[in-house]
């Protein structure tokens, strides 16, 4: 019976036990780092806050009702949240446009270059990652200065092409959405390219041939073949930089006008200076909502769109 | 051939230092099939490419109806290609495939469609319309190449290994069709490969290519009965070749002695053949008798059967020579398995016609 029972195991395991297990790493990694956390996220974001010290700012029952909303309620009657949820968007959609728009150049001119120089450009979009995220943001923040040579020559150049009156003795760019989406496209930049080169390098050369032969100029070959064919690279750099920058902390906080602050930096402030862990959960919690579902939804739709055959008559 | 449509007037295109194409003149004929064979880097393609206007003579020029296609963009010439990976737009169905070169035309919308109907019943394609490349098979995505290029209803349709991709059965086939919708719609085609047979059949005529120039062009049988260099001479089917030197021309035929063979060739002589002159006779399979007995006649070499190979329909034997030679040696099976047939180690004779035998001073 034991032995019946051991050979049985085994067989299980030899025919399609490692696969499995194998499979369910990414699962069990999802699960345990993503899922679980999120679970308790949402929890919190249903506690009440307390100031007890030297404890969980956050507790359940008392007067309250144990399934409390408010948190959420706030999120959608206070203005301030809602106006930090539309800068978040708008930034992070300008700065996705924008790396698209120098990205996409980029990538294209990637792959229609000779080997040698291509990985050595490569190796020149990744190489800012080897420095320091901070140091970068503040260099930007020291070249921003109004006492910089980059912001002198912006000036002279300004004061040199208007007229008269328009003169100023400095431009005020650090401080303003400005400065958050130039940080922002910097640092996201190679979010865009690399998946659009990995897109845009698989794409046969032959078809831009076949285009032209059939009396297409090459812009219009460009439009006709190569950025179609582009739309998934196209979605997947534009997801990689948006949903970052929506949430992005560090940029805002260093460079950002503090009076129109972004998601980020509310949620942090919840958290941190007013201790309100429930108020920063539920705005956690309804910002994936309205990022990530609405992104589920419309990936979910693009795959079944892809697989469907058209096979009518 | 009537007047010249397709004019290739001294092209040469270099890489660098590549010499791809050298000196190569042509002419095409309005209506025909003209097909471009050679190995591989012989510059077929390269040829096929400034036709198409993908790249431009480095020296030369190339006529089309008349016209001048020097600095003529692709786009603007009414020459369209079938790629030999047939390059359909993956994002589009076989109707808008076939329908995106016609977006150029002054056409209303109700000629267009009229025009993408008639092209997909011309490749039996009607039912897989609105099929995307992916989803149809590879002789389908051929044909749906070839309904794209001839949409447009060029001058001049350029294929590039039309029939590679595809397996032998479907070959043969398609091989067919291609040239009954080449006699269907008139247009002339120029086409590129490396297979002899695929040219044989399709080609009205063959232009031979090796090293970036054209070794030899003509018909069919022009170039295999009457191959002008040993390259081409061994390049279309098989022959064996003996290396000897000629002793006399007398009148139509020459004689040449070859070294061990114990015997001397007559063949029929070529312009140029002199007394004393190194040449190669050539032989093809089929034009040689194998008999038991001596045949009278002016070429009789004895040998012996070293290998058969019985095809059922046909054999192919091969006899050693005096010399030590082998030669290959076709025989049809006409009897029914006949008592006599040569067998294995079989002391022979090998005869053939002098004007059977190809000499070859180049």
């Amino acid at each position: 019976m034991a032995a019946g029972r051991h050979s049985r195991l085994s067989e299980w395991f030899n025919r399609r036990g490692w696969s499995d297990i194998i499979i369910s790493a990414p699962y069990i990694w999802l699960l345990l780092f993503f899922l679980l956390p999120f679970l308790i996220v949402i929890v919190i974001a249903m506690s009440v806050a307390t100031r007890t010290p030297s404890a969980p700012p956050f507790g359940y029952g008392g007067d309250n009702p144990v399934l409390n909303f408010a948190g959420y309620a706030r999120f959608f009657e206070d203005e301030l949240y809602l106006r930090a949820l539309v800068t978040s968007i708008i930034n992070a959609f300008v700065a996705m446009i924008l790396c698209l728009l120098i990205g996409y150049p980029m990538a294209l001119g990637l792959t229609r270059m000779q080997s040698n120089w291509r990985n050595i450009l490569l190796m020149l979009i990744i190489l800012p990652f080897w420095t320091s995220f901070l140091l970068r943001v503040y260099a930007w923040m020291g070249m921003m200065g109004k006492s910089s040579w980059f912001n002198r020559l912006l000036t002279d150049i300004w004061n040199m092409v208007t007229p008269e009156g328009w003169a100023v003795s400095s431009i005020p760019m650090m401080h303003s959405n400005f400065a958050v989406v130039l940080v922002m496209v910097y640092t996201y930049l190679p979010f865009m390219i690399l998946p659009l080169y990995a897109n845009l390098e698989r794409l046969d050369p032959t078809l831009d041939e076949a285009a032209m032969d059939l009396g297409t100029r090459p812009f219009g070959v460009f439009w006709d073949v190569t950025l179609p064919q582009s739309i998934p690279g196209i979605i997947a750099g534009g997801l990689l930089v948006f949903i970052p920058a929506s949430g992005e902390l560090v940029i805002p906080t260093l460079v950002g006008d503090a009076g129109s602050p972004m998601i980020g930096r509310v949620i942090s402030d919840e958290f941190s200076s007013s201790r309100d862990w429930p108020m920063a959960s539920s705005i956690a919690v309804a910002l994936l909502l309205l990022m990530v579902v609405p992104t589920m939804i419309y990936s979910h739709f693009q795959t079944k769109a892809e697989h469907k055959p058209e096979n009518r008559p | 051939m009537q007047d010249p449509f397709v004019r290739i007037e001294g092209v040469s295109k270099l890489f660098g230092a590549f010499q791809a194409v050298r000196d190569v003149n042509l002419t095409v004929g309005k209506g025909e099939i003209f097909a471009l064979l050679g190995g591989s880097g012989c510059g077929k393609t390269t040829l096929l490419r400034m036709l198409a206007g993908f790249e431009e003579p480095s020296a030369g020029r190339i006529f089309l109806d008349g016209q001048d296609m020097t600095g003529v963009p692709p786009w603007e010439r009414p020459v369209h290609m079938m790629f030999q990976s047939y390059a359909l737009f993956p994002h589009m169905s076989v109707e808008k495939n076939v329908a995106y070169g016609l977006k150029h035309e002054r056409m209303t919308k109700a000629e267009r469609e009229e025009r993408v109907r008639a092209m997909l019943d011309l490749v039996q394609l009607t039912q897989f319309a609105h099929r995307k490349p992916h989803q149809i098979s590879g002789g389908q995505r051929q044909r749906v190449a070839l309904a794209r290029a001839l949409a447009r209803q060029p001058k001049l349709l350029l294929l590039d290994e039309p029939l590679a991709a595809l397996d032998k059965k479907l070959r043969e086939q398609t091989q067919f069709e291609l040239m009954s919708i080449q006699e269907r719609t008139g247009v002339t085609f120029i086409v590129v490969t490396h297979d002899q047979e695929e040219a044989m059949t399709l080609a009205d005529r063959i232009a031979v290519m090796d090293k970036g120039q054209v070794r030899q062009s003509g018909t069919p049988t022009d170039i295999y009965e009457y191959p002008n260099s040993r390259f081409v001479a061994g390049f279309i089917g098989s022959i064996t070749s003996f290396d000897g030197r000629v002793t006399a021309v007398e009148g139509e035929v020459s004689r040449v002695d070859v070294p061990g063979l114990g015997t001397e060739i007559v063949a029929r002589s070529v312009a140029g053949a002199a007394s004393g002159q190194a040449v190669t006779v050539a032989l093809r399979p089929e034009k040689v008798t194998l008999t038991r007995d001596r045949l009278e006649g002016p070429n009789a070499i004895a040998g012996e059967i070293k290998d058969i190979a019985y095809f059922g329909k046909d054999s192919l034997y091969r006899v050693t020579l005096p010399s030590g030679q082998l030669i290959a040696v076709h025989g049809v099976n006409a009897k029914r398995a006949e008592a006599g047939r040569p067998d294995w180690h079989d002391k022979v004779w090998l005869s053939f016609d002098p004007a059977a035998a190809i000499l070859l001073t180049e």
